[in-house]
């Protein structure tokens, strides 16, 4: 199969090679000049203009109707007005798009070259210019104003009474997390994620086990090092010599740029020891962190009763809600195409988006007469190989299912501890219906 | 004055000198083009390849393997971490290689001695590190599409995180290393070639040929050197910091990061930065690619229309502008980034200004064709399919850069249609009809037009074929620098339109074939070149076919007008060389 492939464009080339040749031999021998376009050449491509014009301007339209009805009617409530932003700047600029193509492609068949005629000598004209600088100036007027009156709404500050939901991203997934029923998320810190805390959610219990975990592990290392240092003493002190930032960076560059004697051992000694400064420092930032209480112990103890939750999240219909995006290595983006929303979420800086959910899920189904519908989230920054597979699912909830829904999610502080714990992992606790339901 | 007096062009040179080390504009001007015909081949193939597992994803494709190995195509299907990495080498090349270096690498040297009238460049040794800088980060650039882990995986943007860590993708090690050091080199090379095209255009202007009197490729070029000269080096620091950040541990760009299981020593850097920085290169880069193809399209139309580009002025007026307002609209790459709303705002403002040159120059374009006696040469063919994509493309542009629609359509493939067709589409057909133009003057040897033809329709019709439909790929809400969209229920409506769309790119890639055998046949067998055989006013065509160091025999030419009298009623003949005295009584634009 491949060999057929490479021979059929071997033989192509072949052939086109050849045909060339022919070609050149019939100009030398009728003494044409490649430059000297004959008529027939000139009238085949201005005819070609046009039938161009008629096909392109064809598919335009067959793709329009084809395609064009995009995604179903906005679920959330700006998206209506970005919808209605946007098709009238598609119609604007579909308007124009003819126009343009239209001018363009009869210019160039009504004006082909014609032997008897001369050119008409024309330079300049301030008047025409002017109009099309004004016209498009005009339009630009319009669009500008419109577009951010749509935007300032789109990102003004959240109503006092919008309800927060935190989107967190990692390589590959999402999770979100809901404030709980003190309506207060609990403090986050980049350095306290673990295998049983992927938000670095902080706690008391948190800090005092991250500290005893880097404190095991800072011990193994010092005693592995003691160890290597023990059996080859002298090796070591080669390294002091190489540590300079010029080699350092070289070695970024190309390891082994500088390799010494006993390099292995060598470069085995240094790792370790940038483990046990890294862990140091490590253990340094949590120390900082415990000192700081930047946001007053209550806080930290805010995050046992927040809910956390991956592969779906619901939101209630008819309220607004804030989120609040964090991601923990990379660029990733939340994208939720249904609702015309989308946010970087970017490591080291908390970014916020707020919309208003206007039809369920439900709802949604039915009028798009497919039941398996579901409206998602998904990632839209390149953030590694699985970037096209993060994706979770939202469902837009009545209230009253919402509230059921949430008061079945896990808490923070209850999945630490044993599953058949009080803490509202089964039972729909009271105040969080009311809490939804006043909304 | 010139770098060479006009004596050089006597004593016999070695091959080396002449065709190696040539220090020749002429010369160097080659060298740039076939470079970036040769990068041009590799960056479509890859585009191939890729577009193989978007039309056919999960397919095997043995032609695949054969071409990419186990390693990328195990089974002939593209692995997921090799596709980024040619999405990413594809981009990039296609920006920087071809569009920036190859293009005004090639026209700015062809062009500026010749059309101003200069024996050369003001530096010729300078020109020639510009482009041995060129060659070699080139071929670093290809390099790294070989090295363990792959090319730099993270997009041709390389946004940080991402980038800045190696265990972040494989990509991001070795690859991206690479990647950083051929962007440096490419830039000592836009550098050094960007200023002395300012110098030489400012300061060797021969007798007469007063800035007014500039053919617009002049124009073009010239704002294209200043960009670059004013932007490039904001992406050397741009890099500079990555580089740091990668291996010296610093964090400007990172902060708060856990990956792989570790917390990184990295607090209070901003990746936000890195893409602020970038796009103040980035945006004017886009004006970089595109200016020279307008330049080069303002030369062909008025040439072949017979008639003088309409608006001189304006034309030249919108060049400055665009170039001018290019700098302050960076932040439009950024609406979504969290970046604070009301710059957004000024950002949209400053961005919808750049319209109104457009606009300018497209309804210009149009009006030169009015009433004009076209013929259509090949060059001519691409120029006026280059005024239809750039109007085309830059329409969904207005779509872009309004920030409360951007939130919707940001990074889909909507954006990759828009870039495609305003700036892919449209600086490849500047950069081919120039090809067409000057290959008289480059090589002594004309084009098969025929073939010019089939090339020009196969290209226009599958170029629209392929980025046409992606629009409405994109409105529908599909992701770009995505592996695989069957998973997304919501997009299969669109979906079906892949396959078609792939097999326009590989018809589309292929028909380049056409144009690779009569360039590399005619500079061999083609018919001799006459000395000015389109009939053209500029000063280029009134120097001998062969070429001469010194570009002119004798004394340099004089001007006495400006670079449009075509189809001039006071005149007999249609076109009325810029050499010609004025007659008496005639009054000079
Ligand atoms: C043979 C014709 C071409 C085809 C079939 C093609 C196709 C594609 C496709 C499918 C993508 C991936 C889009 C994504 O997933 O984000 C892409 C990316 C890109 N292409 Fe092309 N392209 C072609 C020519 C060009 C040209 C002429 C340019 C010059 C401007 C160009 C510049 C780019 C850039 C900058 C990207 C973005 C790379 C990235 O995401 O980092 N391409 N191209
Ligand atoms: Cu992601
Ligand atoms: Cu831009």
């Amino acid at each position: 199969m491949n060999l057929i492939i490479v021979l059929l464009v071997v033989l192509a080339i072949i052939a086109i090679a050849q045909l060339t040749k022919v070609y050149d031999l019939s100009r030398t021998l009728r003494n044409s000049r490649e430059e000297e376009i004959t008529p027939a050449d000139n009238r085949l491509n201005a005819n070609a203009w046009v039938i161009w014009m008629y096909v392109f301007f064809a598919s335009t339209l067959y793709l329009y109707g084809k395609y064009g009805d995009y995604l179903p009617e906005s679920a959330s409530e700006h998206g209506v007005s970005v919808d209605r932003l946007m098709s009238i700047n598609i119609w604007m600029i579909t308007i124009v798009f003819f126009i343009v193509n239209y001018l363009l492609f009869t210019f160039a068949k009504k004006y082909q070259y014609n032997p008897g005629r001369k050119a008409k000598f024309f330079t300049h004209d301030n008047r025409l210019e002017m109009l099309w600088t004004l016209i498009p100036g005009v339009s630009m007027a319009f669009i500008i104003v419109y577009g951010l009156i749509t935007w300032n709404n789109i990102t003004g500050p959240a109503s006092a009474d919008a309800m927060q939901i935190e989107l967190y991203s990692k390589q590959f997934d999402w999770t979100a997390r809901y404030p709980g029923d003190n309506k207060v998320f609990g403090a986050a810190d980049f350095n306290l994620i673990g295998t049983t805390n992927g938000l670095g959610i902080v706690t008391k219990e948190g800090i005092q086990s991250k500290m005893e975990e880097l404190d095991t592990e800072m011990e193994n290392v010092k005693a592995a090092i003691e160890l290597v240092k023990k059996e080859n003493g002298n090796l070591i002190q080669h390294r002091q010599h190489s540590n300079s930032i010029l080699s350092n960076m070289l070695n970024g560059l190309m390891p082994n740029f500088f390799p010494s004697e006993g390099s292995a051992t060598v470069d085995y000694v240094a790792a370790l020891e940038d483990e046990l400064y890294r862990l140091q420092r490590h253990k340094q930032r949590i120390l900082d962190l415990s000192e700081n209480e930047l946001n007053g112990l209550s806080q930290w103890e805010a995050g046992n009763d927040d809910r956390i939750v991956k592969g779906e999240f619901h939101i209630p219909v008819g309220q607004e809600v804030e989120f609040v995006f964090r991601s923990q290595d990379v660029i990733h983006s939340a994208y939720m195409p249904h609702f015309r929303a989308q946010m970087n979420t970017v490591p080291g800086m908390p970014t916020r988006f707020k919309m208003k959910p206007t039809i369920t899920t439900a709802e949604m189904r039915k009028k798009m007469g497919n039941d398996k519908f579901d409206y998602i989230l998904l990632c839209n920054k390149v953030c590694g190989a699985a970037h096209f597979n993060m994706k979770m699912t939202v469902i837009v909830d009545t209230p009253e299912d919402y509230a059921v829904w949430l008061a079945q999610q896990k808490t923070f502080g209850g999945s630490k501890e044993a599953p058949s714990d009080s803490t509202g992992v089964e039972t729909p606790k009271a105040d969080t219906l009311t809490m939804a339901a006043n909304h | 004055m010139g770098a060479h007096g006009h004596d050089h062009g006597h004593h016999e040179e070695s091959f080396i000198s002449k065709y190696v080390f040539s220090q020749d504009h002429k010369m160097i001007s080659k060298q740039f083009l076939i470079t970036a015909i040769f990068m041009g081949v590799i960056a479509v193939m890859l585009s191939i390849f890729f577009r193989l597992q978007l039309g056919w994803p999960g397919e095997k494709f043995a032609l695949l393997n054969t071409f990419l190995g186990d390693k990328w195509a195990p089974d002939g299907i593209l692995d997921k971490n090799a596709y980024l990495a040619m999405v990413t080498i594809h981009g990039t090349i296609m920006v920087f290689f071809v569009l920036t270096g190859g293009l005004s690498g090639t026209f700015a040297n062809l062009l500026i001695p010749l059309q101003i009238g200069a024996r050369d460049m003001a530096s010729g040794f300078l020109n020639m590190l510009s482009y041995w800088f060129f060659l070699f980060s080139s071929i670093i650039m290809v390099a790294s599409l070989f090295v363990e882990g792959g090319a730099a995986s993270g997009g041709w943007t390389v946004y940080p995180p991402l980038s800045a860590l190696p265990q972040a993708m494989p990509g991001s090690g070795t690859g991206m290393t690479l990647w950083l050091i051929s962007m440096v080199l490419f830039v000592v090379s836009s550098l050094l070639g960007g200023l002395n095209y300012i110098v030489t255009i400012i300061n060797l202007r021969t007798k007469g040929m007063k800035m007014t009197r500039m053919p617009l490729t002049m124009w073009a070029i010239l704002v294209t050197a200043i960009l670059g000269v004013l932007s490039f080096p904001v992406l050397v620091s741009c890099v500079v910091l990555l580089v740091m950040d990668r291996t010296m541990g610093t964090a400007f760009y990172l902060s708060d990061i856990f990956i792989q299981g570790e917390a990184l020593d990295v607090t209070g850097g901003s990746p936000i930065l890195f893409q602020h920085l970038f796009w103040f290169l980035g945006h004017p880069e886009v004006y970089i690619v595109l200016l020279p193809a307008l330049g080069i399209s303002s030369e062909v139309i008025a040439t072949n229309s017979r008639k003088p580009i309409f608006g001189y002025k304006a034309m030249v007026g919108s060049i400055l502008a665009i170039g001018f307002l290019s700098f302050i609209v960076w932040g439009h790459h950024m609406y979504v980034t969290g970046m604070n709303p009301f710059i957004g705002s000024v950002f949209v403002f400053t961005t919808l200004l750049i319209a109104i040159p457009s606009a300018v120059k497209a309804f210009n374009y149009i009006t030169t064709l009015w009433k004009g006696n076209i013929k259509f040469t090949p060059a001519m063919m691409f120029s006026v399919g280059l005024v239809s994509t750039f109007v085309t493309g830059g329409l969904t542009g207005i779509i872009l850069a309004d920030s409360a629609l951007d939130v919707n359509v940001h990074d889909t493939y909507f954006v990759v249609a828009h870039f495609h067709i305003v700036m892919g589409m449209s600086a490849i057909f500047g950069m081919l009809a120039g090809v067409y133009h000057w290959f008289p003057k480059m090589f002594g040897k004309m084009l098969n037009s025929k073939l010019g033809y089939a090339h020009f329709w196969l290209t226009m019709i599958c170029g629209f074929g392929v980025f046409f439909p992606m629009h409405f790929v994109g409105i529908a809400g599909a992701p770009r620098r995505y592996y695989d969209y069957s998973e997304f229920e919501y997009l299969n409506a669109v979906l079906d339109l892949n396959p078609m769309i792939s097999i326009f790119a590989i018809i589309g890639g292929s028909a380049q074939i056409l144009f690779l055998i009569n360039f590399f046949h005619s500079i061999f067998y083609g018919q001799a070149a006459t000395q000015n055989p389109w009939n053209s006013n500029t000063l280029e065509w009134t120097t001998p076919v062969k070429h001469i160091h010194g570009n002119w025999p004798g004394a340099l030419p004089e001007v006495h007008r400006w670079a449009y009298d075509y189809s001039n009623p006071e005149h007999e003949e249609d076109f009325v060389p810029q050499i010609v005295p004025l007659k008496a009584g005639e009054h000079s634009h």
